[in-house]
C-alpha cells in the first residue's frame, strides 16, 4: 500500500538544541499512530513538521496527503461566526465542502451566524472539530485532541476518528491520554529525547498497562 | 493563490469591520494629532502649505502601524496561522491578503483625516485629486506591504507593539520622502514634472522592490 507520509532521518535543531534526531516512519492509509512521549520528547516538533509549519534541519519529508492539523489552539476566530469560519477554511479546499452539514453534525446550525464570543467552550470546541474534520483529510495530525474537551465533543472526537479510520483515512495522534488513545491506536511511535526509540505495532500489554511501553522503552528501563 | 489571497483579505475585513478595535484607534489617534496641531501651527503662515506633506505623512505613518500590528497578531489569539499553514496556504498569500487588507485600513484613516486636515489647517486638498490619490495609493501600499512582513517577524515577540515601529519606520523613510515632496506639491496645485519626477520614480521603484523582497522573504519568516 502507497504510504501517505514519508519521514525519513528527520532531524531538527532550535540553535544547538537537538528537538529531534534521525526520526524515520510512515504512514499508511487507515492506520492510527499514537505519538507518544514525555515532555520535551520531541513531540510538537515532530507534529509541526509534519504539518508543515517549519522545516527540518536535515532529513527529507515526502507527502501527497490531504493534511489537516488540530493542535492545541481550537484553530478558529472569535470575532467571526460559526459559518463564516468554516466557509473561509472551506476556500481552502480543492472540493466543495458542505459548510452546514457540518454545522448541523456539531450541533451549531441554530446558532451558525453568532459570533464565537458568545459560544460556550464546549461549543468552540466542536466548530473546532468541524474545521479540522470537514476537509475530509486523508492525514489527521492531532496534539493532545481530548485535552480538555467537554463530555460531548469527547463523543464527538471519538465517533469523528472511527469515521475516518473507516473511510481509510491516517491519524497521527499525539498524547499523554494513553487509554484513551490505546482504544484506536494501530501503532506506537515512542520518542525520547528528540530519538524515536520504538516504531511499531501496539503492544498488546499496553491496553492493561499505559506505563508498560516507557518502562520497557523509555530512558529508565 | 488568488482564491487564497482573496479568502485572507475578506476575512481580515470582516474582522476589522466587526469590532472596528484598531480601526477606530488609528482614526482617533489621527484625529487628535491633527485637533493638536492646529493648536500648534498657525493656519495663516505662509510656510504651511510647504510642510503639509510632511505633516500628513507622519501622521499616516503613525496611525498605519496602529494596525499593521494587529494583522498577524490576530492569527495567534487560537493559532489560525497554524492551521492556514498545515492547510498548505501560500505564504505569499497569507502576505498578500494581509498587506491588502492593511491598505484599505490605512486608505480608509487617511481619507477621513484628509478633509478634516483640509478644514483645520485651510487647504484645498482638491486641487490635484489624482496626484494626491496615486501618492497616497503607492506609498500606503509601501507601509503596508513592509509593515505586514514585519508584523509577521515581530508576531512572537513579547514587545511587538514596541518593536514593529522600531523597525519599519527607518525601512520606510525613502518612500515616505518621495510621499511627502509628492502630497506638498499636489495641496499646491503643482503636478511633478521635471526634477519631481524622480520622487514618482523612487515611490514606484520602492514598492516593486520591497513587494519582491517581501514575497521572498516571507516564506522564510513564517515557515521556520
Amino acid at each position: 500500500m502507497n504510504a501517505l507520509l514519508s519521514a525519513d532521518r528527520l532531524t531538527k535543531y532550535y540553535g544547538s538544541f537537538p528537538a529531534l534526531r534521525n526520526v524515520s516512519f510512515t504512514v499508511s492509509p487507515g492506520q492510527c499512530l499514537a505519538l507518544l512521549g514525555r515532555n520535551g520528547a520531541g513531540k510538537t516538533t515532530l507534529l509541526k513538521l509534519l504539518g508543515g509549519l517549519s522545516k527540518p534541519t536535515e532529513g527529507t519529508l515526502a507527502t501527497q496527503a490531504r493534511i489537516s492539523l488540530l493542535g492545541h489552539g481550537i484553530g478558529v476566530y472569535d470575532e467571526l461566526s460559526a459559518r463564516q469560519n468554516l466557509h473561509f477554511f472551506a476556500a481552502f479546499s480543492s472540493v466543495p465542502l458542505a459548510v452546514d452539514a457540518w454545522l448541523e453534525r456539531v450541533h451549531l446550525l441554530h446558532v451558525a451566524d453568532a459570533p464565537l464570543r458568545e459560544y460556550s467552550r464546549g461549543m468552540r470546541q466542536r466548530l473546532a472539530l468541524a474545521r479540522a474534520f470537514m476537509g475530509e483529510p486523508n492525514l489527521l495530525l492531532l496534539d493532545e485532541p481530548f485535552t480538555s474537551l467537554d463530555d460531548k465533543a469527547t463523543a464527538l472526537l471519538q465517533s469523528l476518528l472511527e469515521e475516518a479510520l473507516a473511510r481509510g483515512a491516517a491519524i497521527l495522534l499525539s498524547t499523554h491520554q494513553i487509554p484513551e488513545a490505546m482504544s484506536l491506536a494501530t501503532d506506537i511511535l515512542f520518542l525520547e529525547r528528540g530519538r524515536l526509540v520504538f516504531s511499531g505495532a501496539r503492544p498488546p500489554e499496553m491496553l492493561d498497562d499505559p506505563t508498560w511501553l516507557y518502562r520497557n522503552h523509555g530512558a529508565a528501563s | 493563490m488568488l482564491r487564497q489571497t482573496l479568502a485572507i483579505f475578506v476575512k481580515d475585513l470582516r474582522m476589522e469591520f466587526r469590532g472596528k478595535e484598531a480601526l477606530n484607534a488609528a482614526i482617533a489617534f489621527s484625529l487628535v494629532v491633527l485637533i493638536l496641531f492646529s493648536f500648534a501651527i498657525d493656519p495663516s503662515v505662509e510656510d504651511l502649505k510647504a510642510m503639509s506633506g510632511g505633516l500628513l505623512w507622519i501622521l499616516f505613518a503613525f496611525s498605519g502601524v496602529l494596525l499593521l500590528n494587529r494583522s498577524f497578531s490576530r492569527e495567534q489569539a487560537n493559532d489560525t496561522l497554524e492551521v492556514l499553514l498545515s492547510l498548505r496556504v501560500s505564504p505569499s498569500a497569507l502576505l498578500l491578503g494581509k498587506s491588502l487588507a492593511n491598505l484599505v485600513f490605512i486608505l480608509l484613516v487617511e481619507l477621513i483625516a484628509l478633509p478634516v486636515f483640509g478644514v483645520l489647517y485651510n487647504v484645498n486638498i482638491l486641487q490635484q485629486p489624482l496626484w494626491l490619490l496615486f501618492t497616497m495609493l503607492l506609498a500606503t501600499w509601501a507601509i503596508a506591504i513592509i509593515g505586514t512582513v514585519f508584523a509577521a517577524m515581530t508576531v512572537n515577540l513579547r514587545l511587538r507593539e514596541l518593536m514593529l515601529p522600531v523597525i519599519v519606520y527607518p525601512m520606510i523613510i525613502p518612500a515616505l520622502a518621495a510621499a511627502i515632496q509628492l502630497t506638498t506639491l499636489a495641496l499646491n496645485n503643482e503636478v511633478p514634472t521635471g526634477d519631481n519626477l524622480i520622487w514618482v520614480r523612487l515611490l514606484v521603484g520602492f514598492d516593486i522592490i520591497f513587494t519582491a523582497l517581501a514575497l521572498g522573504l516571507i516564506d522564510i519568516v513564517l515557515v521556520d
